[in-house]
C-alpha cells in the first residue's frame, strides 16, 4: 500500500516517508568530500606501518614534489599542535598518557598518522607521502591483553610506567556468601570466559574534514556526530576562540559510534588551514578508515553466576579486562564502565561484584561503538542465562521469567543502583515466542536431532535491556564524565506559520527531520510539510550535545516538545488578547485556540503567528514573538527491553552456520515514526549478528591489523542475512515528555547473544557449550569435531 | 595527460586526465558528480556503481581513459530532480525505508536497477545474490529488499505492494 502522508490525522505515531530521503535518492549529497572552496587544498596523511618505534622523521624530500605545498610533521608545531583529548575521568587515579595528533618521537600503532603533506590537488599529496623519511626504531608490539597485565610486559607508554590504566574492584563478600549459599544447598555456580572480538564500526561514508579559513573565523565541515563538541575540543585544544569557530556536519553517512571523537585531522586541519590561509580538505580512505577510526568491543569476560537448584539467581560476579589500545580518545576509559550496572540485566539477584581492568596495548584505541559497553554486558548475562538453563535442564525462557523483574515491580533499583522506569518483559516476551513460532521450532529442532539430519537447528534466546538517552548531568558528572547530558531546542516560528526547528541533536541517518516534524506538527497543529529541521551547524544551533547513546529522541526529541510548550503559552495569550478572553479560558488543538465550552469566536495557529510577528495589537509589554527554545535535561536513563529469539540452521558437515528465522518484540516505549524504528532495530540486528557471524578485527604477533581492508574484514551482505520478524510493545518511559526509551543500538545489543545462544544450542548433543565470535564455519566444525569450549585468548588477535 | 570524451548523464564531456585517474574520481572532482560517493579502496562496497554503456560497474575498478567514448549514467541522471519525476526504483526506496543515511543509496539503486534489467521479476533470494557487491550498514538490508520487490512490482505493471 502507498502510504501518502495525508491521511493521518496527526503525524504522531505514523509510518510517514522521511523527508530526508529525496536529496539522497538523487544524488543532490552534501558529504565533506562533496564540498570544495576556492583555493581547496588537499591533505595526507603519512601513517605508521609499524605497532611500536621510536621515529625520526625527514620531511625535506616531500617538499618539493609537484603540486606540494607543505609538509609537516609533529616537530613543526611543537607543544601548539595539542593533545588527542580524552573526556572520561572514570577514576581518581588512571593513567592518563598523553597521545599528540602526529605521533612525537614515538609511535603506539599501526595507522598513527606521523606526517602530513599538503597539496594542489589529492593525488599529489598521496603521491609525496613517499618522499618522506621515517626511521623506524622498533620496539615491542604490546598484542596479548593477559600478557599485556604483566610486570614482565614492555611497555606501550614507557612513561606511566605500566599498561594498566586503571583497576577498579568492588566489595566481593555478598557475591562470596551467595556462591557458598549456592554450594551448601546444592545450586550450581556456572563459570565462563567470553571474549568480545574487537570490531571496526565501519559507517558507510569514512571520515572527511574540510577547514575553510577567512580572515575573521573558521568553518570546520567534518563527517561528524558532534559537532557541538567538536568545536568546543577544537577551541580548547587550538587556541581558536570558541566564538570564531563554526562546525558543520553536513550529509553525515553513518556514524555508529565512529565519528564522536576529535582527532588528528580534525586538529591538525585546523593548524593547516590557519597556517597555510587556504581550504583544506581531507578524506580518509577505507583503509585508513580501518586503522585510525576507533575500534570496538574488545573485552576478555570472566563470569561467574550462583543459583539455585530451582534456577533462582543469587549472585553474580564479572571480571573484565578491557583492551583500551594505544591510548584514551573521548569515551574510551568508559566504555566498560558504561557496560558495568549493565550485567544484572533485567534480572533479580541479592550479590553483584564488578572488577574491571583497562588495558593498553599497541593497537587502535577503542571506543564507543553502537552499544558501548552495554553489547558486551548483554551479551555475558544472556549467555549466563542459557548455560544456567542448559545446566539445570530447563527451558531458556522459563529461567529468565523465575528472574526477571516483573512488570508490576517497577520502578526497579537493580542490584547495581539503576532505577529501570518501566517495562513489561513478560509482555513482550509472550509475544516474541507467539511471532517466532517457538514452539513449532522446539519441535522441528526435537525432530532433525531424532533423525540425526545433517542440518540441525539450534534456538537462541536474549531477553535484553539497555540504558539509553544519556542523559542526566548530574550522573554524568559522577561519572566522571567532561560533559553535560542535557540537549538544546528552539522553535522558531515565521510570520507565515511555517517552523523552523533548531535541534542540538545531529542526524546522520537516523530520520530526525522527518520525526521531529512530526513532534512539532503534533505540538502545534501545523502540517507535517510546514516543519523544517536545521541541525549539524554551530551557526544556526550554537547549542547542542550531539547524537550518541540513542539519546536522540528522548533527550532532544524531549527539548522538542518542551520548546513547542513554550510556543503555545506565548501564543495563547495573543490569542486570548485578540479574542478577548482569559487565556486560562482558550484551549488549544490541532492547531486552533477555540474558547472553552464557546462555540463561538476561534483562532487558528497560524493567524498567532501573523499576529505576533505583526504586533499590530499583542499584549502590552509582551515581545513580538513566539519563538522559544528549551534546554532540556532528563531525570534519569532510559531502559528499552526486548526479546529476541534467534533460530540458525547448521551445516555439521562444514560448520556453515545460517539463520533460519529471526523474530523480535522491542519495547522501546511511545513511537512517533514506526517505520523509523523498524529500520533502526533492522540495521542494529545486522550488526549485531555480524559480531556473532563474521566480523573480527586481527591483528598478528607483530602488531598488523591484518583484517585491514573490506577484503578481510567480513562486513556482512544482503546475501549473508534474512530478513526479520518484527513487532513491538509499548510501555512509555515515565521519565520523559514523550514516554520515548531509545532505539538506536537496540537491534545490536539483543541480536549477538541470541545468534551465539542458539549455535550453542544446536551444538549441545555434540557437548559443546561455548563458540568464540566470530562463530565461523571453521570454529564450528572444530566445535562439533572438539565438543568443547571455543574459548581462547582474544589477545591472540583470533587467527585461530 | 590523456584526452577523452564521455558522455556523462546525457551530457558530453571532453577533459585532458592522468591515465591513472580512476573513473570516479573523474567524475567527482572533474565533472563534478558528487553524487556518487567513495566508500572503500578495495571495490568491495559498491557505493560508487554507476552504469557505464548500460551495464553496472563499480566506478573505481576503472580508469578514466578506459571510459573514453563511453556513456556514463549515475544516480543524478537517473531521473529528473524534481520529486515528481523519480525513478521507480527511487520512488521505492523512499517507499520502502531503503535507506538511512543513503551513502549507499546511490550505488544501491544503480545496481538494482540493472538487477531488474536482467531479472524483471527476482525471487528474495536473487535480489539478496543480485545486489551482494553493495554494502549497507545502515538498513540490515531487510527494507532495500523490500524495495526492489517493490520496485520490481511496480516496472513491470503488476501495481506497487508493500
Ligand atoms: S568505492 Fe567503489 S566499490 Fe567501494
Ligand atoms: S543507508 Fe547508510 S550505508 Fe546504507
Amino acid at each position: 500500500m502507498t502510504v501518502t502522508d495525508k491521511e493521518y490525522e496527526t503525524a504522531f505515531g505514523q509510518p510517514l516517508r522521511r523527508k530526508e530521503d529525496a536529496h539522497l535518492i538523487t544524488g543532490q549529497t552534501r558529504w565533506v568530500d562533496n564540498l570544495s572552496a576556492p583555493g581547496m587544498l588537499y591533505a595526507a596523511y603519512l601513517r605508521s606501518p609499524m605497532a611500536h618505534a621510536k621515529i625520526r622523521v625527514n620531511t625535506e624530500a616531500a617538499k618539493s614534489y609537484p603540486g606540494v605545498v607543505a609538509v609537516y610533521s609533529a616537530e613543526d608545531f611543537g607543544a601548539a599542535q595539542a593533545v588527542i583529548p580524552d573526556a572520561w575521568t572514570v577514576h581518581p587515579d588512571m593513567k592518563k598518557p598523553v597521545m599528540t595528533p602526529l605521533a612525537t618521537d614515538e609511535v603506539r600503532y599501526a595507522g598513527e598518522p606521523i606526517a602530513v603533506v599538503v597539496a594542489e590537488t589529492r593525488y599529489q599529496a598521496t603521491d609525496a607521502l613517499e618522499a618522506i623519511e621515517v626511521d623506524y626504531d622498533p620496539l615491542p608490539a604490546v598484542i596479548d591483553l593477559e600478557a599485556a597485565i604483566g610486570d614482565d610486559s614492555p611497555l606501550v607508554h614507557s612513561s606511566i610506567g605500566t599498561n594498566t590504566c586503571f583497576y577498579i574492584e568492588s566489595p566481593g563478600e555478598a557475591y562470596a556468601a551467595a556462591k557458598a549459599q549456592a554450594e551448601a544447598d546444592g545450586g550450581v555456580v556456572i563459570t565462563r570466559r567470553f571474549l568480545q572480538q574487537r570490531l571496526l564500526p565501519t559507517p558507510m561514508e569514512p571520515r572527511a574534514v574540510l577547514v575553510v579559513p577567512t580572515i575573521d573565523d573558521l568553518t570546520v565541515y567534518a563527517s561528524t556526530q558532534i559537532p557541538h563538541v567538536l568545536r568546543l575540543l577544537l577551541a580548547m585544544l587550538t587556541g581558536h576562540p570558541e566564538h570564531k569557530l563554526r562546525v558543520v556536519a553536513p550529509d553525515v553517512g553513518g556514524g555508529f559510534g565512529g565519528k564522536i571523537n576529535c582527532l588528528a585531522e580534525e586538529i591538525i586541519g585546523v593548524h593547516l588551514a590557519k597556517r597555510l590561509g587556504r581550504p583544506v580538505k581531507w578524506t580518509e580512505t577505507r583503509s585508513e578508515n580501518f586503522l585510525q577510526m576507533h575500534h570496538g568491543r574488545a573485552q576478555i569476560q570472566d563470569i561467574e553466576l550462583a543459583a539455585t537448584r530451582e534456577g533462582k539467581l543469587l549472585g553474580l560476579k564479572v571480571d573484565l579486562i578491557a583492551d583500551l589500545g594505544a591510548g584514551l580518545r573521548l569515551f574510551t576509559a568508559g566504555v566498560p564502565m558504561f557496560g558495568a550496572a549493565m550485567f544484572n540485566a533485567i534480572y533479580k539477584m541479592d550479590a553483584y561484584q564488578f572488577n574491571c581492568r583497562t588495558v593498553f596495548t599497541t593497537m587502535t584505541p577503542t571506543d564507543a561503538y553502537r552499544g558501548a559497553g552495554r553489547p558486551e554486558a548483554t551479551f555475558a548475562i544472556e549467555r549466563m542465562m542459557d548455560e544456567l538453563a542448559a545446566e539445570l535442564g530447563m527451558d531458556p525462557i522459563e529461567v529468565r521469567k523465575k528472574n526477571w523483574i516483573e512488570h508490576h515491580e517497577f520502578p526497579y533499583t537493580t542490584i547495581s543502583g539503576s532505577i529501570y522506569d518501566s517495562g513489561n518483559y513478560e509482555a513482550a516476551t509472550e509475544r516474541a515466542v507467539e511471532l517466532f513460532g517457538y514452539d513449532e521450532l522446539k519441535a522441528e529442532q526435537k525432530a532433525r536431532r531424532e533423525r540425526g539430519d545433517r542440518m540441525q537447528l539450534g534456538i537462541g534466546v536474549s531477553t535484553f535491556t539497555e540504558a539509553c538517552g544519556l542523559a542526566p548531568s548530574r550522573v554524568m558528572g559522577q561519572l566522571g564524565v567532561g560533559a553535560g547530558g542535557w540537549e538544546r531546542a528552539e522553535i522558531r516560528v515565521t510570520l507565515t506559520g511555517k517552523i523552523q526547528v533548531v535541534s542540538g541533536s545531529t542526524p546522520h541517518g537516523q530520520g530526525h527531520w522527518t520525526a521531529w516534524s512530526q513532534l512539532v506538527s503534533d505540538k502545534l497543529g501545523v502540517p507535517f510539510e510546514d516543519v523544517e529541521l536545521l541541525a549539524g551547524d554551530t551557526a544556526t544551533g550554537p547549542q547542542g550535545m550531539d547524537t550518541y547513546g540513542s539519546r536522540s529522541l528522548v533527550v532532544g526529541g524531549s527539548a522538542i516538545v518542551k520548546a513547542c510548550d513554550k510556543v503555545i503559552e506565548k501564543a495563547k495569550r495573543i490569542a486570548a488578547h485578540t479574542l478577548e478572553a482569559n487565556p486560562d479560558d482558550l484551549e488549544f488543538a490541532a492547531g486552533v485556540f477555540t474558547v472553552k465550552g464557546s462555540p463561538g469566536p476561534q483562532m487558528a495557529f497560524v493567524e498567532v503567528a501573523a499576529a505576533a510577528q505583526l504586533a499590530h495589537n499583542i499584549p502590552d509589554g509582551m515581545e513580538p514573538s513566539l519563538n522559544s527554545a528549551y534546554t532540556f535535561d532528563p531525570i534519569n536513563l532510559s531502559y528499552p527491553h526486548g526479546t529476541h529469539l534467534c533460530c540458525v540452521e547448521i551445516d555439521t558437515e562444514t560448520g556453515f552456520t545460517s539463520i533460519y528465522r529471526y523474530a523480535c518484540v522491542d519495547d522501546v516505549g511511545t513511537v512517533v515514526n514506526p517505520m523509523i524504528v523498524e529500520g533502526q532495530i533492522h540495521g542494529g540486528l545486522v550488526q549485531g549478528i555480524a559480531q556473532a557471524l563474521f566480523e573480527e578485527a586481527v591483528y598478528d604477533e607483530a602488531g598488523n591489523l591484518i583484517t585491514g581492508t573490506l577484503v578481510d574484514y567480513l562486513l556482512p551482505s544482503a546475501a549473508d542475512v534474512p530478513s526479520f520478524l518484527t513487532d513491538r510493545t509499548e510501555t512509555p518511559s515515565t521519565d520523559n515528555p514523550i514516554g520515548a526509551k531509545g532505539v538506536g543500538e537496540a537491534g545490536c545489543i539483543a541480536s549477538t547473544p541470541a545468534v551465539v545462544n542458539a549455535i550453542v544450542d544446536a551444538l549441545r548433543p555434540y557437548g559443546v557449550n561455548d563458540v568464540r565470535m566470530p562463530c565461523t564455519p571453521e570454529r564450528v566444525w572444530r566445535a562439533i569435531q572438539g565438543g568443547q569450549s571455543q574459548s581462547g585468548s582474544v589477545a591472540k588477535g583470533g587467527a585461530q | 595527460m590523456v584526452s577523452i570524451n564521455v558522455t556523462v548523464d546525457g551530457r558530453s564531456e571532453s577533459h585532458d586526465v592522468e591515465p591513472r585517474l580512476l573513473l570516479v574520481h573523474y567524475l567527482r572532482d572533474v565533472v563534478g558528480k558528487v553524487g556518487t560517493p567513495i566508500g572503500c579502496d578495495t571495490s568491495n562496497c559498491g557505493a560508487c556503481t554507476v552504469s557505464f554503456n548500460g551495464q553496472s560497474i563499480k566506478s573505481c575498478s576503472m580508469l578514466a581513459v578506459q571510459a573514453d567514448g563511453g556513456d556514463v549514467l549515475t544516480i543524478e541522471g537517473l531521473a529528473g530532480t524534481v520529486e515528481t519525476d523519480l525513478h521507480p526504483m527511487q520512488e521505492a526506496f523512499r517507499e520502502c525505508h531503503g535507506l538511512q543515511c543513503g551513502y549507499c543509496t546511490p550505488g544501491m539503486i544503480m545496481a538494482a536497477c540493472d538487477l531488474l534489467k536482467e531479472n524483471p521479476n527476482p525471487s528474495e533470494a536473487e535480489i539478496r545474490e543480485g545486489i551482494e557487491g553493495n554494502l549497507c550498514r545502515c538498513t540490515g538490508y531487510h527494507n532495500i529488499v523490500r524495495a526492489v520487490q517493490t520496485a520490481a512490482a511496480s516496472m513491470s505493471g503488476t501495481g506497487v505492494s508493500s
